[in-house]
């Protein structure tokens, strides 16, 4: 129940990002954990046709978060950092929520049939919480970096959260 | 050996008027370079942009050569020893990627840019960029190129982000490895003045990477001529950053061997952007092109021989 109400919490900290160091100081890893599942079991498709057509599989979808994480860590502890590992994963797992609520919206709104206009809602919702989840990670992330380096660590979160935003977008039932 | 007892309002620098007064006095020079070079990069890195232009390496060699040697000295295994490969800064990065756009005949890329302080940074991030550029760009042409024939339906080919990654990345380290070890072996022949590290051709290779990056976006658009014209202008500039930069290293060399070398070179590249414009990006169809008095000839033809 403790453990709930911290990710609880937590969530809340990332849709709403104030400068706090809750998710910082006491860092979990079961958000980023549930959100992972969470968006690759979304990004299933929901035919049972059994033949892989295109989209990423449920590995393949873990395997770029976890390593696109764990890689963007390493990159920012060896600019010199001061931001220790799992702190580091903690905030990058935390900020895929508002994707994970793009992913939601989109499913619903596939359900209404495709067409141009259902991919301009898709576009914009993907583009909002896009632009969140960079703008919640990098207040968190920013500060732990020396002032000359803070694009060059800010950058592969740019490129990780639009590989994820890619992947949102192209998903087709 | 009088030792000149300093005047009230003398100062230590006027050791030089001291001296003069009294030649015969003994002197003591304590210089502490330690000091001084490490005190050289911090201020050339937040100020002397203009002044990395002129130095070509021949001043500064000495510093870096020293400052080389106190970088390095962390055993591989810990930490800091590969933290030194991201000792750059966010100008420093900049600085380079121009370098790559714009090559300048005569002023070598190593030379200028990246001097005894060669990163990762740069060469890691921008395959990676490149890798999903190129995939999420060939998928993107491939839906609009298809878009509208009924018998398409439209997948994300996710699976080949891998393909794509393992092409780049092969390229950027391997290729850097077999002419490192190429160079090496010819430098055990002919006496080259100037040898590249390992670290520093990987560095070359990754930066040229970069003209690729909007190269693979400006792909999208369908037109056979377009990305041929995009690949003459691409290959251009990131072979002539390659050619420009090993030339110095093999121009000692046979004749051959050197035209050999670079010819090889420039050869890769060709092959790495050509085969990846062929099997990321399908070819537009000829009913796509704006060409329309093609077609009905085309028909007529086809008419005519069926």
């Amino acid at each position: 129940m403790r453990d709930l109400k911290a990710v609880g919490k937590k969530f809340m900290h990332v849709l709403y990002p104030r400068k706090s160091n809750a998710l910082l100081r006491d860092w979990d890893l079961w958000g980023p954990l549930i959100l992972c599942v969470t968006l690759a079991l979304m990004l299933q498709k929901s035919s049972v046709d059994g033949e892989k057509d295109g989209g990423p599989q449920f590995a393949e979808v873990f395997v770029v978060v976890w390593f696109g994480a764990v890689t963007i860590t390493l990159n920012s502890k060896l600019l010199g950092g001061n931001i220790s590992f799992f702190q580091s994963l903690c905030v990058l797992g935390y900020c895929i929520l508002p994707l994970t609520v793009a992913m939601l919206i989109c499913r619903l709104v596939l359900l209404a049939g495709q067409g141009p206009i259902n991919f301009m809602i898709r576009l914009f919702v993907v583009a909002v919480m896009f632009a969140w989840s960079v703008i919640a990670s990098t207040a968190f992330l920013a500060d732990s970096q020396p002032p000359n380096r803070k694009a060059l660590a800010v950058y592969p979160v740019f490129l990780f959260y639009f590989v994820i935003s890619w992947m949102i977008l192209t998903f087709t039932p | 050996m009088g030792m000149q007892e300093l005047q009230p309002g003398q100062e230590f620098g006027d050791g030089a008027t001291l001296l003069a007064a009294n030649p015969d006095a003994t002197t003591i020079n304590i210089e502490d370079t330690g000091e001084t070079s490490k005190h050289q990069p911090r201020p050339r890195g937040s100020s002397g942009r203009e002044e990395d232009e002129e130095l070509l390496g021949n001043n500064d060699s000495d510093e870096t050569e020293l400052l080389a040697g106190q970088k390095k000295s962390s055993p591989f295994w810990t930490f800091e020893y590969y933290q030194t490969f991201f000792d750059v800064d966010t100008h420093q990065v900049f600085d380079r990627i121009k370098g790559s756009l714009l090559p300048v005949p005569g002023k070598n890329f190593v030379r200028l840019y990246v001097r005894s302080n060669p990163d990762l940074y740069g060469p890691f991030w921008i395959c990676a960029t490149l890798v999903f550029a190129i995939a999420i760009s060939g998928n993107l042409s491939n839906f609009l190129i298809h878009l509208g024939e009924k018998t398409y339906h439209y997948v994300p080919e996710f699976q080949k982000v891998s393909i794509a990654a393992t092409i780049i990345y092969a390229y950027a380290w391997l290729v850097p490895l077999a002419l490192w070890g190429f160079l090496m072996w010819r430098n055990s022949k002919v006496m080259n003045i100037v040898s590249y590290s390992f670290l520093e051709i990987v560095c070359v290779y990754g930066y040229s990477l970069f003209i690729y990056i909007p190269t693979a976006v400006l792909w999208i658009i369908p037109q056979r001529v377009v990305r041929w014209v995009l690949v003459m202008i691409a290959l251009g500039i990131s072979g002539s950053v390659l050619a420009m930069t090993f030339w110095p290293a093999v121009r000692e060399d046979n004749r051959r061997v050197a035209l050999a070398t670079i010819v090889t070179i420039v050869l890769l590249h060709v092959l790495l952007s050509v085969g990846c414009l062929a099997y990321f990006f399908d070819a537009p169809e000829m009913d796509h092109l704006p060409t329309t008095t093609a077609t009905p000839n085309q028909t007529v033809v086809a008419a005519k021989s069926s």
